[in-house]
C-alpha cells in the first residue's frame, strides 16, 4: 500500500511531462502561424523597403550560391555513382541520367537546398532577431510606431521565399552536370546518351513541382527563424538555444513537408 | 510654460488632487501580473503638459513594466491609459499607431539598432514617417544631435560609442520625430557618477528647450531629484508616493527615507 503512494508522484510526473511539452508544441505552433499571419497581414502595406529586400535577396541568394551549388555538384556525382554502380548489375547504365534528373529535380535539389538554407540562413535569422530582442531593438521600434514585423520580418520572409526557387533551379543544373562528369569522364559512359536520358523522362512539370517545393520550403525556414528570434527570451543563452532551435526545427518541418508536399504536387 | 518656475506651480499636486488641466497622459487602475504574479496593482498616475514625472522604486518594483504600457509594448490585465482624452489600450491599431508616434522613448541600454551608424539610428524613424528629402533629415539629425551634444559622430557604429555616448544617442533618436511626450528608461543606470550627472543635464536642457512631457524611471534618487519636477514612488507594484520632490524629500515614512538613504528594510534584507 505504502508502495504505491510512493509510486503515484511518479506517475503524475509522466502526466505533467506530456502536459508540459503539449502545451511547448501548441505554443510553438501558435507562434509560427502568428508570424506567417502577420508576414502576409503585413506584406501590402506601405512602405515598401525595397533596400531590405534587395539586401535580403543579396544576402539569402547570392551569398548561398556557393554552398548550395557545391552541395548539389556533389549530390548529383554521388548518385550518379551510386545508381551506376547498382544499374550496371542488371545493364541499365543508361538509364543513369534520369535518375540523376529526376531524383534532383524531384527531390534532393529542393530538400538540401533547404536543408542547407536553413542552416545558414534559418540560425542567423534567429540570432539577429533574437539579439534585436534582447537588447531591446525590437521594442524600440515598436516604440517608434514602427511595426518589426513590417519592417523586420516580411523582406526576410519574402526575400527567402522568393530566392529559393532560383537557388534550386541554378542547384539543379549543377547537379546534373555533377553527375554527367562522373558518369561519362569516370565510369565511362556515353555522353550522347547520358544527355539524351537525362531529359528523356523528364516533364517540366518535375520541374516546376521541385520548385514551388522550394518556395513552400523557403517560406517554412524563414518564418520559423523568424519566430524563433522574435520570441526569444534569456539574453545571450536564449540567443543560443533560438538558433539552434530554429534549425532543428526547421530542418524537420522541412523533412515531414517534403512528403504531403510530394503527395499533393506528383 | 508661465513665469512661475515649474517647480513651485506643480509643489504639492498629485494624481489624487483636483488638478485644474487635463492630464496629457493619466494612468488609470492598471493592473498587470505576469505567470500569476502581481506586477502593477490598481496604478493611478496623471502626468500633465509639460511635467517631468520621475517614477522611482527598487529592482522589480514594477517600473519598467508601467513605462512601457505607456507605448503599448505591454498591455494592461485592468485599467486604462489615456493619453490626450484617447484610450490607448482600447484604440484600434491605426489610433494606437498614430499615439505612439506622438511618443518618443529611450531605452536603458540605449537600444540603437547595430546594423545602421549612428545617423542611420536617428534618421530611422524620420525616414519612416515623414516625407523629408535626404537634406531636411540630414539637417534635423544634427539638430537633434547639437540637443545632446554629441556633433561629429554621426558615420561612428553604435559600437563604437561609449555607454554615455550611446544613451545621448538614444534620446536624439527619441526627440527626432518632435515628440509630445519624452520617456526615459533607466537613464542612468550603470554610468558613472560625473557621465550620470551629463545625462541628466542633457535631460533637463532637453526639458527646457523642447518644453515636452517627460517621464522617467530610475532608482537612482540623485538623478531623479535632479529632474524632477514631480515624484511618484512605486512599492510592490502601487504607487506609495505622489508629490514634489521637496516634499518627498521630507517625506517623515520610514520606507521613503530608508530608500532614499539607500538603506534596505528588514523584509528586503530577508
Amino acid at each position: 500500500m505504502s508502495d504505491e503512494l510512493a509510486a503515484a508522484p511518479a506517475r503524475w510526473l509522466i502526466f505533467e511531462r506530456i502536459g508540459k511539452a503539449s502545451l511547448q508544441l501548441f505554443e510553438e505552433v501558435g507562434r509560427f502561424f502568428y508570424i506567417l499571419h502577420s508576414t502576409i497581414h503585413w506584406s501590402f502595406r506601405r512602405p515598401f523597403d525595397l533596400q531590405q529586400w534587395t539586401k535580403q535577396m543579396v544576402r539569402v541568394g547570392v551569398d548561398s550560391m556557393p554552398v548550395v551549388s557545391l552541395t548539389a555538384m556533389f549530390t548529383g556525382m554521388v548518385l550518379a555513382l551510386q545508381t551506376y554502380r547498382g544499374f550496371e548489375r542488371f545493364h541499365a547504365e543508361s538509364f543513369v541520367g534520369s535518375v540523376v534528373s529526376l531524383s534532383l529535380t524531384r527531390e534532393l535539389g529542393p530538400v538540401l537546398a533547404a536543408l542547407m538554407i536553413a542552416g545558414r540562413i534559418g540560425s542567423s535569422l534567429a540570432a539577429e532577431l533574437g539579439t534585436m530582442r534582447v537588447t531591446e531593438q525590437i521594442d524600440a521600434m515598436h516604440a517608434m510606431a514602427v511595426e518589426p514585423i513590417h519592417y523586420l520580418v516580411v523582406p526576410r520572409v519574402g526575400a527567402t521565399t522568393l530566392m529559393l526557387p532560383p537557388l534550386v533551379a541554378i542547384a539543379n543544373g549543377i547537379g546534373v552536370l555533377g553527375g554527367f562528369g562522373v558518369a561519362v569522364y569516370l565510369m565511362g559512359a556515353n555522353p550522347v546518351v547520358y544527355w539524351e536520358k537525362t531529359f528523356q523522362y523528364l516533364d517540366l512539370n518535375d520541374v516546376f513541382s521541385g520548385l514551388i517545393k522550394a518556395a513552400v520550403f523557403g517560406l517554412i525556414l524563414s518564418v520559423t527563424g523568424c519566430a524563433k528570434g522574435f520570441f526569444t527570451t534569456g539574453g545571450a543563452e536564449g540567443v543560443g538555444r533560438s538558433t539552434t532551435a530554429a534549425v532543428v526545427m526547421a530542418s524537420v518541418v522541412i523533412l515531414v513537408s517534403d512528403f504531403f508536399l510530394t503527395k499533393i504536387l506528383f | 510654460m508661465s513665469a512661475i518656475p515649474p517647480t513651485q506651480l506643480r509643489v504639492g499636486r498629485t494624481s489624487q488632487s483636483l488638478a485644474p488641466a487635463t492630464p496629457k497622459v493619466a494612468v488609470l487602475d492598471l493592473w498587470k501580473s505576469f505567470a500569476g504574479h502581481e506586477v502593477l496593482r490598481g496604478i493611478n498616475l496623471c502626468v500633465y503638459e509639460g511635467d517631468s514625472l520621475v517614477i522611482v522604486g527598487g529592482s522589480g518594483a514594477g517600473k519598467s513594466v508601467l513605462l512601457k504600457h505607456f507605448v503599448g509594448l505591454i498591455t494592461p490585465d485592468r485599467g486604462h491609459i489615456v493619453v490626450d482624452g484617447e484610450d490607448l489600450t482600447r484604440a484600434d491599431p491605426r489610433v494606437s499607431l498614430e499615439i505612439r508616434r506622438t511618443f518618443g522613448m529611450s531605452f536603458q541600454e540605449g537600444a540603437l539598432f547595430d546594423s545602421l551608424d549612428v545617423f542611420e539610428n536617428i534618421a530611422f524613424p524620420l525616414r519612416r514617417h515623414t516625407a523629408k528629402s535626404e537634406e531636411e533629415i540630414a539637417a534635423r539629425v544634427h539638430e537633434c544631435l547639437d540637443l545632446v551634444h554629441l556633433i561629429g559622430v554621426e558615420h561612428k557604429a553604435t559600437g563604437e560609442l561609449s555607454g554615455g555616448m550611446r544613451r545621448r544617442i538614444g534620446f536624439a533618436r527619441a526627440i527626432a520625430l518632435q515628440p509630445e511626450v519624452l520617456l526615459f528608461d533607466e537613464p542612468t543606470t550603470g554610468l558613472d557618477p560625473v557621465t550620470a550627472a551629463v545625462i541628466d543635464r542633457v535631460i533637463v536642457e532637453m526639458r527646457d528647450r523642447l518644453l515636452v512631457t517627460m517621464v522617467t524611471i530610475t532608482h537612482d534618487m540623485r538623478s531623479a531629484f535632479r529632474i524632477a519636477d514631480r515624484i511618484a514612488m512605486l512599492h510592490r507594484g502601487e504607487i506609495i508616493v505622489d508629490a514634489a520632490p521637496e516634499l518627498v524629500r521630507d517625506l517623515a515614512d520610514p520606507y521613503v527615507q530608508k530608500f532614499l538613504a539607500g538603506e534596505p528594510t528588514e523584509e528586503e534584507v530577508t
